[in-house]
């Protein structure tokens, strides 16, 4: 029986290679809709590898390949009918460290508008101005939309990128490790933010802050060497988990 | 033994240091007593024309009977000849630099640069004559009212022959664009040519500008393919179908002939070559200010 289950990505045996060296193994999970999911793990057990399949920006490195099915909203994204290019639409990314264009704060924000077809005028000023807001960087940031973005601080430019993917008014937002390279004040307001945030977009976020996939996920995934260990409410994994390994992460026992 | 060693090893690294610092301070004289040479014999020059007839004069006949010593035909032959060589080189070099950076997989790459680069290393004399014997009558299929020596055929030629360097000094400041920009404009459902486009090229941009200046500076110096091809005769126009003269050529004119040590027709050697090199130190100064600016942005 199919329910119109609320799931943004059905992953299925999702396998992954760096040339020959496997960096995943048959991950299979449901990611909910309009909900945080975090991924756990210590560095190195495939995290960033894995939500980087989910807008195949993995594509861009040579040697790198994916079995198994990435279900998009019901659509195989690996599918050889899909274009990588309009899932990346969809499908928003935000780094680990910000990664800002070395140009206007406006600029920064109207790229993706504008290669998406918004021409120059009132209408992509409009676009600037939400998403600005959306990221809550608008304030800070109006009298000086045309200063570079590399002038900002850390933790500005970091809102700035989020505001920079949310222009492009994607389904999703990936987030890998977003307040890695953040203090703790900035770290607390991207939190904030993902909490609005994720009344209208499926988040996932990367952590290897525990505190944090507790602070702000609604489900929490954790990786060990490669593989899913444990996938629960985040509630049920840091309160009673049932894999010895997860709970040894989450009690720091190791990692 | 072993502080018998070190000490003989201190030496050694000493003999060289000096050696090096001798080299260094041979070299920076070498320089300046080329800069001193030219100064003073344009000195010389300018104690028998004005400065003002010299940039405002436009006739350039100091080997005729009646002399006029105004630059602007030798500069508007060299502009001319450069404006059409960079037109050539700046779009053909760009694009392969876009295309060896962004597109060219790790395997061509290496095949294609060196073989760019092997442009830049025939000697001028055959480009030179490849602009005269070829280039020049091919063009005169399609304009046949051109004449046998003109700007333009020394002028695709030039613009050729730099186009590895624009190319080559390009890509290395495309190649330096972190990757963490192109996953940004790639996150963001760019195609190719829109990372490559608005995206690294923008921030290349100082880079790419210092290898433009780089090569326009070489054009303007460039004597050979002209000297061959372009006629030997000042003429203040910017009609590319015509024999003109570049700065560079006349010295060479000059030069060949027997003109007399001390006479004026000598100096004039000097003064044209002053102002070549003051163009070009110009342009190479912007050029290094330019790629240190680019080298800051990502250092
Ligand atoms: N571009 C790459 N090329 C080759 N191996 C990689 C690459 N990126 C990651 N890996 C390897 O894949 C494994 C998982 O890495 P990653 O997904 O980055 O882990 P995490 O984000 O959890 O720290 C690691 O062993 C890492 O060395
Ligand atoms: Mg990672």
């Amino acid at each position: 029986m199919k329910t119109t289950a609320p799931w943004a990505f059905e992953i299925q045996d999702l396998n992954s290679w760096y040339g020959g060296r496997q960096a995943l193994q048959k991950i299979s999970l449901l990611i909910p809709e309009r909900r945080i999911t975090a991924i756990i793990g210590p560095s190195g057990c495939g995290k960033s590898t894995f939500i980087r399949c989910l807008n195949r920006i993995n594509d861009l490195i040579p040697g790198f390949r994916v079995e198994g099915r990435v279900l998009f909203k019901g659509q195989d994204i690996y599918d050889p009918t899909m274009d990588p290019v309009e899932i990346r639409f969809r499908v928003g990314m935000v780094f680990q460290k910000p990664n800002p264009f070395p140009k206007s704060i406006y600029d920064n924000v109207a790229y993706g508008p504008l290669i998406w077809g918004t021409r120059k005028g009132p209408a992509l000023d409009t676009a600037v101005e939400e998403s600005l807001k959306r990221a809550a960087l608008w304030d800070e940031v109006k009298d000086m939309l045309h200063q570079s973005a590399l002038t900002l601080s850390g933790g500005q430019q970091q809102r700035l990128c989020i505001a920079r993917a949310l222009a492009v008014e994607p389904e999703v937002l990936l987030l890998d490790e977003p307040c890695s390279a953040l203090d703790p004040i900035a770290t607390a307001r991207i939190e904030e933010l993902l909490l609005e945030l994720k009344k209208s977009y499926t988040i996932i976020i990367v952590t290897h802050n525990m505190q944090q996939a507790a602070r702000v996920s609604d489900v929490t995934g954790f990786f060990l060497l490669g593989e899913l260990i444990e996938f629960a409410e985040t509630k049920r994994i840091f309160t009673n988990p049932v894999d010895r390994r997860t709970e040894d992460y989450i009690t720091g026992r190791f990692g | 033994m072993m502080p018998k060693r070190s000490q003989r090893g201190r030496i050694g690294e000493g003999l060289i240091q000096v050696l090096l610092l001798f080299c260094g301070i041979l070299s920076v004289f070498t320089t300046l007593g080329i800069v001193a040479v030219l100064l003073f014999e344009t000195i010389e020059f300018f104690r028998e024309v004005s400065l003002v007839e010299f940039l405002t004069d436009t006739q350039w006949t100091p080997l005729f009977a009646d002399k006029r010593f105004g630059i602007l035909p030798l500069l508007s032959g060299t502009f001319l000849t450069t404006v059409i060589a960079v037109l050539v080189a700046m779009p053909v070099g760009l694009l392969s630099a876009i295309y060896l950076s962004e597109y060219a997989s790790e395997k061509v790459r290496p095949v294609i640069k060196p073989l760019l680069e092997i442009l830049a290393g025939i000697p001028t004399v055959v480009y030179g004559y490849f602009a005269l014997l070829f280039v020049t009558p091919l063009l005169q299929k399609l304009i046949p009212s051109m004449a046998g020596f003109n700007a333009l055929s020394p002028g695709i030629v030039m613009g050729i022959m730099i186009i590895p360097m624009i190319s080559s000094l390009s890509e290395d400041a495309m190649y330096a664009v972190p990757q963490s920009l192109r996953e940004a404009a790639y996150a963001m459902g760019s195609s190719k040519l829109q990372a490559a486009w608005r995206v690294v090229v923008p921030a290349a941009a100082s880079g790419i500008a210092a290898s433009f200046l780089l090569a326009v500076s070489r054009a303007i110096g460039e004597t050979m393919i002209v000297a061959i091809a372009a006629g030997q005769q000042p003429r203040l126009t910017l009609n590319p179908f015509v024999p003109i003269e570049t700065m560079t050529t006349y010295i060479v004119q000059v030069s060949l002939g027997d003109t007399p040590h001390g006479t004026i027709e000598y100096k004039t050697i000097f003064a044209v070559g002053t102002m070549l090199f003051v163009i070009t130190l110009g342009l190479n100064l912007v050029s290094r200010w330019l790629r240190e600016r680019f080298r800051e942005q990502y250092g």
